[in-house]
């Protein structure tokens, strides 16, 4: 299929000495989680950052990934999550080093209306690189169960909305977990979209970077909770062959991360509310923490890819 | 004389059909279903009560207190709510007796159950 689907054209209109301006103030929030052997291990951002650049082939270059902006929330949790997704859109347009590209896994809004999705496109209008979209089951919630979404998002995609690109040398995967649940599961990919994963990944060779994103974690994170997808072997076996698989979600509002072989998985920040860790609560339901604590539990997701067999290094930033 | 008559005729035979049966169907009803409506509260990432027994022609009203929204989905998709916010309610009237097994689109390890049952 066409290399970028479901994007949104973005201007590009920021000077890189503001950039730099602007990064300086909050880049020390993070840490970098890289992966070797298998191996998870953690620096801090600023020494990843102090780290000279590895020379040879082709460029470097990061993408990042937004999540869970719910624009339309306004409850205790949060009573400002269109100020935090604006913030962290001015702080995406910030970055000293801009991303190539960025990934939305899902619940972009929060009630579906079209309002919201008018006001989250517009807000996310100005990050100055093409965004790739899943839906969340939040973007589902309209009558036509998708259609909403789909109208705006779907150009170009399969079934309820899963697609892939590449972009140097790294196959993207997207996918969509939210549609069609079943009672008393989980999150759900189905056979026909199984059946498009199959032939997608056919085609690649098993040195090929690949990056998953879908809204839901693919492993189980909290079955309780619904934190999984049911039918998600079928997919981790058709990726096993591959030398480097990285899955990025959403869904659960706080970064986790686990590493199966060559497979990591990471959930990332939402821009809106935090979630309890796994079990820590009575309920999934949005956490209210102090509103001096909140800026620190809510973030965005850059993600470094080097070629040359190194995993692709992500470094979460909390807003605070 | 004749024309009166009739209409004398016509009321007695009303009345004679309608009485009864008004005065039947009050009786069943006090005796069999002591409530024809029932409260069903979405609350915590659960439907509390989870399984409830009503009679025929019971309404039921679920009301998400949630500040996540939640729909109500039959199984059977026989019936659905639109997504419930905050404070939004849905109503359904059971008038067939059977057990209807319903849970959240959004959140689908959220089930419950309705058992319509006459007394």
């Amino acid at each position: 299929m066409g290399n970028e689907p479901m994007t949104d054209d973005l201007d590009d209109g920021m000077s890189r000495r503001r950039l730099l301006g602007r990064c300086a103030g909050w880049a020390g929030a993070g840490a970098l989680y890289t992966m070797t052997g298998g191996v998870a291990s953690s620096i801090s951002l600023d020494a990843a950052l102090a780290a000279p650049k590895r020379a040879g082939g082709a460029r470097p270059f990061t993408f990042l990934q937004i999540s869970d902006t719910h624009i339309g929330f306004d409850k205790a949790a949060n009573p400002n999550a269109r100020g935090t997704a604006i913030e962290a859109v001015e702080k995406i347009k910030a970055l000293a080093d801009k991303p190539d590209l960025i990934i939305h896994t899902g619940d972009i809004t929060h009630l579906s209306t079209d309002a919201q999705f008018d006001d989250a496109a517009q807000i996310l209008s100005g990050l100055g690189a093409p965004v790739f979209y899943v839906p969340g089951e939040h973007d589902f919630l309209d009558e036509g169960q998708g259609k909403a979404f789909l109208a705006r998002y779907g150009k170009g995609a399969h079934g309820t909305g899963w697609y892939s690109f590449d972009h140097d040398g790294v196959h993207f995967v997207a996918l969509n977990n939210i549609a069609n649940l079943k009672p008393g599961g989980m999150a759900h990919l189905g056979e026909e979209q199984l059946a498009w994963l199959k032939g997608d990944l056919a085609g690649q060779a098993s040195s090929t970077p690949i990056v998953v994103f879908g809204h839901i974690p693919l492993w189980t994170v909290y079955e309780a909770w619904g934190w999984g997808t049911d039918d998600s072997a079928q997919a981790l076996a058709l990726l096993r062959r591959f030398g480097s698989v990285t899955v990025l979600n959403g869904h659960i509002h706080q970064v986790i991360q686990k590493v199966e072989g060559n497979v990591s998985f990471h959930s990332a920040r939402s821009t809106a509310y935090p979630q309890p860790a796994p079990g820590a609560a009575p309920s999934p339901g949005p956490l209210k923490v102090p509103a001096e604590q909140l800026p620190s539990m809510l973030g965005i997701r850059t993600a470094r890819f080097v070629r040359g067999g190194e995993p692709i290094a992500l470094i979460d930033q909390a807003f605070a | 004389m004749r024309f009166k008559f009739s209409i004398l005729r016509r009321v007695a035979l009303v009345a004679a059909l309608t009485v009864p049966a008004v005065a039947f169907t009050t009786a069943k009803i006090e005796a069999a279903t002591p409530a024809k409506v029932q409260a069903v509260a979405i609350k915590g990432f659960a439907f509390t009560p989870q399984v409830v027994t009503v009679a025929p022609g019971t309404t039921v009203t679920w009301t998400n207190v949630d500040e996540d929204p939640h729909t109500v989905t039959a199984n059977d998709k026989s019936f659905h709510s639109a997504a419930l916010d905050t404070d939004d309610k849905f109503t359904f009237t059971f008038t067939k007796p059977g057990e209807y097994a319903y849970f959240c689109s959004l959140h689908p390890h959220m089930t419950g159950k309705i058992v319509v049952k006459a007394g």
